[in-house]
């Protein structure tokens, strides 16, 4: 019988969230346990509506396994849309605070959906349904451990439904990018080891002798994640059936626990496993072979090594020891080369078909995310040296320098692998249409340079106000004065960000349509076809 | 090339290559991170540091619960224009006891590490419930509903347990008393000698202008209140706590 143990399953977890719904000694934690009870209520429900007495059929286990990743581009794209749709939310409540609706909506408990939505759920969608796809294909083998997939999918999803609906009820840790609490945190450690296993058993059962590039990347994103996420969520519950729990480590240890978890989420999860992503979807895209064998060696041992030590640089001049600052600095300046030579390597793979970026608009995307990584990798360094960090800590320099990286490197470069890789999974013959990937490639364009700009120029202002002396010595500025300041800045950046947002819808219309089989019809793309057929 | 044709061996075996991978990781982390858990510098006590009374630990709930820290600094760096704005910079003892730190990554508002006593408590109730009446040009959201919410723990006892856990000096007696402390240090009727005993310097009576119930506002006023205090700059040693 199809679904017998998942429905039982499912229920007793939905009861059990029912009684903690009922004991619970907080209200933020019995809300929460409601919101977990009709999520798993409903699942029940769906699967009883879909129980079926036949013997399952057969499984071709030489074919590959796309259920699951089709799930998760389309899960990719939602959360994509619903991600940056708070990002420009909480954009607008900074230049308009009377959009702030308390107490679910204040600026304080959208920010944590922002930054969850957009790393965890979007980027994290995109990296297991890209990892899936690729493994299968560089190995020739089918995902292991048959149902895994599908257990990995879901778990994940309602890992993103836990933390979500949490921050806005106020069930935080309060750490940044670190912030579902202690049982949210344990259902998502039981996925991730779920999914390490799912794609260490598919390496391990590969029908090619050599396991390919983009699969180490992958495979060292997915066990760094598990090590930073178990030892950064350590803590204490007040109680089992509470929402609230205390960080096992305090203050200055605490803080660089959390900056160790926190530089490393962006250094495997949205750079190690994206570069994963590249290394596949920009050679097949382009129908190239990689630039270096040598360098992809080098530098992948080189930034796996190097990234763990750059923590330290958001906590410069803090109360941290100065010989740790002046290691993370280090570490940080040296992250430049292995980070380039990823660079080198991605955009080298175009060499002789550097014509493509006229012609295709995917390869423009990718080589415009390989640009935006070499950008933003660049200045990174530059500001976890200490003098530039005293004016840039603490400023919106720092939130340009992620959206820069984030925007630019990892929305363009998962935008460029879901074209490639949708009409593939569905079978169709192309995408429903390429003139809507240059719309959005255009849009997402100018509207990272619109955000980048104007937080560079806030930024830097407000580290210059903060510190401004006149010539009897005394601070020129109030900080209200500097926050008045920010205004027009602000009104500009939740203007680049609605661009982004725009071009995200694009693509999900372009992608449902494609889909559901539809084809534009339009113009090809100038350049696309030869005006002159060659004689023959 | 040598070495260059060995990574062969580690492209064919996957658990080479997740051990290789998962040592390589590790380095950084230990070489850093271990040290700061018995250098001298970083494990140094402060005169006058104690752990949070239940109130100010209730309000410090809130003030990770409403994401304050996402706008809001904790930590005072020592530069000329830092130290005249917010006060003497800010030592590693002084967040010794906070469980999570809130040291903060972004100043849309100002640093608060040190914003106890600069403000009177009408200003903070005034502050919250409506920012832009006190400060035209803030950016702050809302939070009046703190002041029609109630304190609604069942046991507060269990959260000063839970610190004792991880290392904070919490004394059975302080245990024992939590939930009581917690209700007296906002009322103004009720015996505090004990309290103040327990917890030197904490700042009691009502605090969101409303004496007769213990509200989410009274606790985060409280907490707000108090930050920075604790250690006496008149008479802490420069020198002897230099990083």
């Amino acid at each position: 019988m199809r679904f017998a143990t998942e429905i039982v399953v499912f229920s007793v977890f939905a009861f059990a969230a029912l009684v903690g719904a009922g004991l619970g000694v907080d209200a933020p934690f019995r809300q929460h346990m409601w919101v977990l009870f009709f999520v798993l209520a409903g699942f029940t429900a769906i699967l009883l509506r879909n129980i079926e007495f036949k013997p399952a059929a057969p499984i071709d286990p030489s074919a590959y396994m796309d259920g699951p990743i089709r799930y998760g581009a389309i899960a990719t794209v939602f959360w994509g849309v619903v991600g940056m749709l708070v990002g420009v939310v909480i954009a607008l409540q900074l230049a308009y605070p009377d959009l702030n609706i308390q107490p679910w909506f204040n600026f304080g408990r959208l920010r944590p959906l922002h930054t969850s939505g957009v790393v965890f759920a979007f980027g994290g969608n995109a990296l297991i349904c890209t990892s899936l796809y690729v493994v299968q294909r560089t190995c020739r083998a089918r995902l292991f451990g048959g149902k895994l997939a599908w257990f990995v999918f879901w778990g994940y999803q309602l890992f993103i439904v836990m933390a979500a609906t949490g921050y806005l009820l106020g069930v935080t840790e309060g750490r940044e990018y670190a912030e579902p609490e202690w049982y949210v945190d344990i259902w998502l450690t039981i996925v991730w080891v779920a999914y390490l296993i799912l794609f260490l058993g598919t390496i391990l059962k590969r029908r090619e002798p050599h396991i390919y590039v983009a699969n180490w990347f992958y495979l060292s994103f997915i066990v760094t994640i598990a090590m930073l996420h178990v030892i950064d969520n350590l803590t204490m519950p007040a109680s089992l059936l509470g929402s609230k729990s205390y960080s096992a480590f305090s203050g200055v240890q605490d803080a660089l626990t959390q900056w160790w978890y926190g530089h490393n989420a962006v250094g495997f999860f949205l750079t190690a496993g994206f570069l994963g992503m590249m290394y596949y979807f920009v050679p097949k895209q382009a129908n190239r072979p990689v630039y270096s064998y040598r360098l992809s060696i080098i530098h992948f041992w080189a930034l796996i090594f190097l990234y763990i030590w750059a923590g330290p640089h958001h906590l410069h001049y803090t109360a941290l020891p100065d010989w740790a600052q002046t290691l993370g600095m280090a570490f940080s300046i040296m992250l430049w080369m292995p980070s380039w030579g990823g660079m080198i390597n991605g955009l080298m793979t175009l060499s002789g078909a550097w014509d493509k970026i006229r012609t295709d608009p995917i390869i423009r995307m990718m080589v415009a995310a390989i640009a935006f990584y070499g950008m933003s990798t660049f200045e990174g360094p530059i500001m976890s040296i200490r003098t530039v960090n005293s004016l840039s800590h603490y400023t919106d320099w720092t939130i340009g320098h992620v959206h820069s990286g984030a925007l630019g490197w990892v929305g363009m470069i998962s935008f460029g692998a879901l074209y490639y890789m949708v009409p593939k999974l569905w079978n169709r013959e192309r995408l429903y249409s390429l003139r809507f990937v240059t719309w959005h490639f255009w849009l997402a364009t100018l509207g990272i340079v619109v955000y980048a700009a104007a937080m560079w120029v806030s930024g830097v202002m407000q580290g210059l106000m903060w510190r401004e002396y006149n010539d009897q010595g005394f601070l020129v500025y109030s900080f209200a004065e500097s926050v008045a300041a920010m205004h027009p800045y602000y009104v500009m950046r939740a203007a680049g960000g609605t661009m982004y947002l725009a071009g995200m819808l694009i693509m999900a219309w372009n992608i449902t349509m494609t889909i559901l089989g539809r084809q534009r019809e339009e113009q090809p793309l100038p350049g696309s076809v030869s005006a002159f057929q060659p004689a023959e | 090339m040598g070495l260059m044709a060995k990574h062969a061996l580690i492209e064919r075996n996957a658990t080479l290559l997740l051990v290789g991978s998962l040592l390589v990781v590790t380095i950084g982390g230990i070489v850093e991170i271990a040290p700061l858990f018995y250098l001298d510098n970083t494990i140094e006590k402060v005169e006058g540091m104690r752990p949070y009374s239940p109130l100010e630990l209730a309000g410090r709930n809130i003030y990770v619960r409403e994401g304050c820290y996402l706008c809001h600094s904790q930590m005072i760096r020592p530069f000329r224009d830092e130290v005249e704005r917010y006060g003497h910079y800010s030592l590693a003892a002084e967040s010794m006891y906070d469980h999570p730190f809130q040291w903060g990554s972004k100043r849309t508002g100002p640093d608060l590490a040190r914003v106890g006593d600069r403000y009177s408590n009408e200003w903070h109730t005034q502050h919250l419930t409506n920012p832009r009446s006190v400060v035209p040009e803030s950016i702050m959201p809302s939070y009046g509903f703190l002041k029609d919410t109630q304190i609604a723990v069942k046991d507060f006892s269990t959260h000063l347990l839970a610190n004792a856990r991880v290392g904070v000096p919490y004394t059975p007696d302080m245990i024992a008393n939590a939930n009581a402390d917690l209700k007296a240090q906002a009322d103004p009727a009720a015996d505090t000698t004990e309290l103040e005993k327990r917890y030197p310097k904490a700042k009691v009576g009502d605090f969101d202008g409303d004496p007769a119930q213990v509200t989410e506002m009274d606790a985060l006023i409280a907490y707000l209140q108090m930050l920075g205090t604790l250690v006496d700059f008149k008479t802490y040693d420069d020198a002897a706590g230099y990083r």
